[in-house]
């Protein structure tokens, strides 16, 4: 399973690397979105809860984007039936699109993040916030994969991903957002193990779900 | 012993929705025999195809490939089929080689397969454009190179020379063609020519069975009255 993983997976970050079609978008919305709560709050600086919020949900949505995409060329250029006719087994494809959509993530926040911090953010940046933002991406990249394979066999994919998915994320926007508020404030403590705790079993139910019921969604 | 049937169909029937795409449709194909089907469009040339592909699942009846029973062990043939239809199963902003090589992994297949059959095809010299910028006669041939990589034993081809200019139909003759010595279904609409290379015929109109037998035995003509 893991040889046709990476497979797919280079396949998938080739075809992205080609096309740019995820990242360069997902990271402009995100500067945008700064922008926009930058004048919508009128505050010129964030820090703690607010500083998190503000930032938990702009990669959230910027994460939609990239959620709707993960399998249009499937979808559309035969992926899904090349896939489906080969003798392996199923669940690579699963590991291989959530592989793909962590990438994606921490690429986008790679230039999203330091935006952050020069925009908007207050205190000096805490880079313990990094394990909580890698934690909170594993769940996203999990439950993204759940919902754009569920989403992308509908005609209203771009409607359904953001339907299915942000109800299930926002468990993880919770914990992830009080997880970050206090490495995000002036003086602040260090990491909650309390909040990571509770990410790492998020993450951990979820890659159990979608390994169990992964199979059924690209069933006829 | 006598080798299984390649084929086999017992009141095969396929539904979208409420409408039939299949009914009832049985019949044995002897392994290395070639089974020609003919119709006119939405007949369930396709659907058949894609039933017997293991990516449809059958609604009634039963069918067996490969003296397995689909779709309880579909698991067992996935692997033994090659598929060409109209969509040629290619990315279009993967190149040639890049798309045979990703198709090869996933069969366990080499690159060097890969590379032989670039050559036999004639798209060494293209293989790294991206499959966007080629015609849709080079991509039929990638789409043919995809088809046999892995060397299957059953062979589904939905038309598989249309796009091709005759040189093209030429080269992949012996990938694909009576000479590749393997189980063929294909969809054709060319009466004569899908006759003469056949061993058994279908006609389907309207999901169901409107000729089989022998293709020795059927005219042409009787061929394009299903389109009547």
């Amino acid at each position: 399973m893991i040889r046709v993983a990476l497979a797919v997976l280079r396949k998938d970050l080739l075809v992205e690397l080609r096309t740019k079609e995820s990242v360069p978008a997902m990271a402009l919305f995100s500067l945008v979105t700064y922008v926009v709560f930058r004048f919508g709050l009128d505050r010129t600086s964030l820090e703690g809860d607010l500083a998190a919020g503000v930032l938990v949900v702009t990669l959230l949505f910027a994460a939609v984007l990239g959620i709707n995409r993960l399998f249009v060329a499937e979808r559309e250029q035969g992926g899904f039936d090349a896939f489906l006719l080969a003798p392996v087994d199923r669940s690579a494809l699963l590991v291989a699109k959530a592989l793909a959509l962590l990438v994606i993530l921490v690429a986008v926040e790679v230039v999203a993040v330091p935006a952050f911090v020069v925009l908007l953010l207050g205190p000096a940046f805490d880079p313990a916030a990094l394990v909580v933002l890698a934690l909170a991406d594993v769940g996203i990249a999990v439950i993204g994969t759940l919902a754009s394979a569920l989403a992308v066999q509908t005609r209203a994919r771009d409607l359904i991903v953001p339907l299915v998915a942000l109800p299930l994320l926002v468990p993880l926007v919770i914990a992830t957002a009080h997880g970050l508020s206090p490495l995000l404030s002036e003086g602040g403590g260090g990491l909650d193990a309390g909040w990571l705790a509770v990410l790492g079993l998020y993450d951990t139910v979820f890659v159990l779900l979608s390994y169990a019921v992964f199979d059924f969604l690209l069933e006829d | 012993m006598a080798a299984p049937p390649a084929i086999e169909l017992a009141g095969l029937t396929r539904r979208y929705g409420e409408r039939d795409a299949l009914a009832d449709v049985t019949l044995t194909l002897p392994a290395g025999a070639t089974l020609v089907v003919f119709g006119p469009n939405g007949a369930g040339k396709t659907t058949l195809l894609r039933v017997l592909a293991t990516l449809l699942r059958p609604h009634e009846g039963a069918a067996r490939v490969l003296g397995r029973e689909l779709p309880a062990e579909s698991w067992a043939v996935r692997g033994r089929i090659g598929l060409l239809a109209h969509d040629p199963l290619l990315y279009r902003d993967l190149s040639g080689r890049e798309n045979l090589r990703y198709h090869a992994a996933l069969h366990g297949a080499g690159r060097e397969r890969a590379e032989f059959l670039l050559d036999a095809v004639g798209m060494d010299r293209r293989a790294d454009e991206p499959v966007r910028f080629l015609s849709r006669g080079m991509v039929q041939r990638l789409a043919v190179c995809r088809a046999v990589l892995h060397d299957p034993d059953l062979l589904l081809l939905d038309e598989p020379t249309s796009h091709l200019d005759p040189a093209a139909a030429e080269l992949v003759v012996p990938l694909i063609g009576r000479a590749s010595a393997r189980t063929r279904v294909v969809a054709s609409h060319d009466p004569a020519g899908g006759l003469a290379e056949a061993d058994l015929a279908l006609g389907l109109r309207a999901g169901r069975t409107a000729l089989l037998g022998p293709a020795a035995g059927v005219s042409p003509a009787e061929v394009g009255a299903l389109y009547r």
